[in-house]
């Protein structure tokens, strides 16, 4: 039975596992950040299917518009001609697809015990009356208050354990 | 795949067919438009800044040189399309097609007036930076595909630029987001409007000057112009990132970076300069009359800041965005905060 959503899900499911594979398995890890790239537009694109407009926009902003080009520039900090011309598996390829394929097997079988949870109070009514911005907001700033403010507190640190780090440089 | 077929052929389906007609009737409009007034841009830059500096400017095509853009543009389709050897080819290939996607789809989100714009979404500021954000993958890709190191050193430069730039821009708009509760474009120009003889008195340049001042400058910051335009200062880099390119994948760079201005400026009206609102009755040819005018004012002070102010150094560009306009942007913010509190 496939119908539009089905059909919709179908595709980006595909195409996020295919280019998952095709971007570890590039020699040059520019190529590698490029189709990265595209994989991140493919999830922002299922958000958006779910109605999560703010965390679509998010997730390009900040996966593809921070991080990504912060892969860039360490990949630029790379010898390319001498990556292209090394081994493209490293002595442990067997050992790593044994424990891969054997994670795979062990996650498979846990899909049979998927339920469905009840759903919550934000259904689709609800969130395009509110504005799904608005809905993540409410929900951020009552009920997950204290975990967003720890979580807040542990990205200070690392931002503060960074910029002394980059500082004992300059000094010495 | 039966079920498939069957959605598609279904009654409703005929609803959201006209409906993607509609659309793509609007893509069409929005971008002819835009690509004329992109070709008209440059060639308005050079009479300003021809007549700041006791020029002329462009005079020999046509009357006051009015037909420039069309042998400007005739050239670059005939030149001989260069590709450096060792380039890594599909990159080069789609560095400017990235860049001047980054900067078209900005263009959808943009009310030109008060009930028109492409796509009316609720996160209409987001999806901008989401774009410009793309956008600049173009620069560093084409920089680094170029193998030249001009180039690469260009696309360094203006990726980290417009990195360190989107984080002031984003905070300064927070402000404008705070007073008028939405990230829709339309709701925040809709929030500005006013009428009679003080129709500008909501407008919110006046409760957010800090704001509108950090924006203004990391405007500049994010479209490469001078005095930020360290990524294609032609005294070092040659022309930075896009040094290796010619012909007509020149010409997409030099559209994209454009219509970036464009979408900037437009944000900048809409955020700060009440869109489309204005003196006179509200009705749809007054409002497209006040938001071009205002656009293009604000893409004649581009102009204006070119002719008159000498590039900044790299390291103090760096400086003036992370120590002065993100703490200032941040201070808009507690004060907005507070004050809307109140």
């Amino acid at each position: 039975m496939i119908t539009l959503p089905v059909f919709f899900f179908l595709y980006h499911a595909l195409v996020i596992v295919g280019l998952s594979l095709v971007t570890v398995s590039r020699r040059n890890p520019v190529h590698s950040v490029l189709f990265m790239l595209i994989i991140f537009f493919h999830i922002a694109s299922l958000y958006l299917f779910l109605n999560a407009e703010f965390i679509a926009a998010i997730q390009i902003i900040v996966y593809a518009g921070a991080i990504l080009v912060l892969f860039l520039f360490v990949v630029f900090l790379l010898d390319l001609r001498a990556e292209e011309h090394a081994d493209k598996y490293s002595m442990s390829q067997p050992a790593g697809a044994v424990l891969a394929l054997s994670l795979f097997a062990v996650l498979a079988s846990t899909m049979r015990g998927f339920v469905l949870g009840p759903h919550g109070i934000y259904g689709i009514e609800k969130i395009t009356e509110m504005t799904h911005t608005k809905a993540i907001g409410t929900v951020l700033y009552t009920k997950y208050l204290f975990p967003f403010e720890v979580a807040s507190v542990v990205l200070l640190v690392a931002i503060v354990g960074a910029i002394t780090l980059a500082k004992r440089h300059t000094k010495s | 795949m039966k079920a498939l077929l069957e959605t598609l052929i279904s009654p409703g389906s005929f609803d959201i067919i006209i409906n993607i007609g509609f659309i793509f009737g609007k893509i069409v409009i929005v971008v002819s438009v835009v690509m004329l007034a992109v070709a008209l841009a440059p060639y308005f830059e050079r009479k300003v800044i021809g007549h700041m500096q006791v020029r002329m400017g462009p005079m020999r095509v046509g009357p006051h040189g009015i037909l420039q853009p069309i042998a400007d543009a005739l050239k670059l389709f005939f030149k001989e399309d260069i590709i450096p050897a060792e380039s890594d080819k599909v990159i080069f290939f789609i560095a400017p097609v990235i860049t001047m996607f980054g900067a078209m789809t900005s263009l959808a989100v943009i009310p030109w007036w008060k009930s028109f714009a492409v796509a009316d979404i609720n996160i209409g500021i987001l999806f901008i930076f989401a774009m410009s954000s793309v956008g600049a993958y173009g620069i560093v890709m084409a920089g680094w595909a170029s193998n030249s190191k001009f180039s690469f050193l260009g696309g360094l430069r203006a990726s980290a630029q417009i990195i360190s730039y989107e984080v002031a821009m984003g905070m300064s708009l927070v402000g404008v987001m705070l007073l008028s509760g939405s990230l829709n474009l339309s709701e925040i120009a809709a929030a500005q409007a006013g009428e009679g003889l003080f129709f500008f008195k909501n407008w919110y340049i006046f409760p957010q000057i800090i704001a509108a001042g950090v924006f203004f400058l990391s405007m500049l910051a994010e479209t490469n112009r001078t005095p930020f335009d360290m990524p294609e200062a032609e005294s070092e880099l040659v022309a930075g990132y896009f040094t290796e390119y010619s012909g007509f994948r020149f010409s997409l760079f030099f559209v994209g970076e454009y219509i970036a201005m464009f979408v900037m400026a437009a944000i900048g009206v809409i955020c700060f300069l009440g869109g489309w609102s204005g003196p006179g009755p509200s009705i749809v040819p007054l409002q497209l009359l006040w938001f071009v005018l205002k656009l293009c004012f604000v893409m004649f002070l581009f102009f204006w800041i070119r002719a008159t102010v000498p590039r900044y150094r790299y390291d103090q560009l760096m400086a003036i965005g992370w120590k002065v306009l993100i703490p200032l942007a941040l201070l808009n913010i507690v004060i907005t905060a507070t004050l809307k509190i109140i």
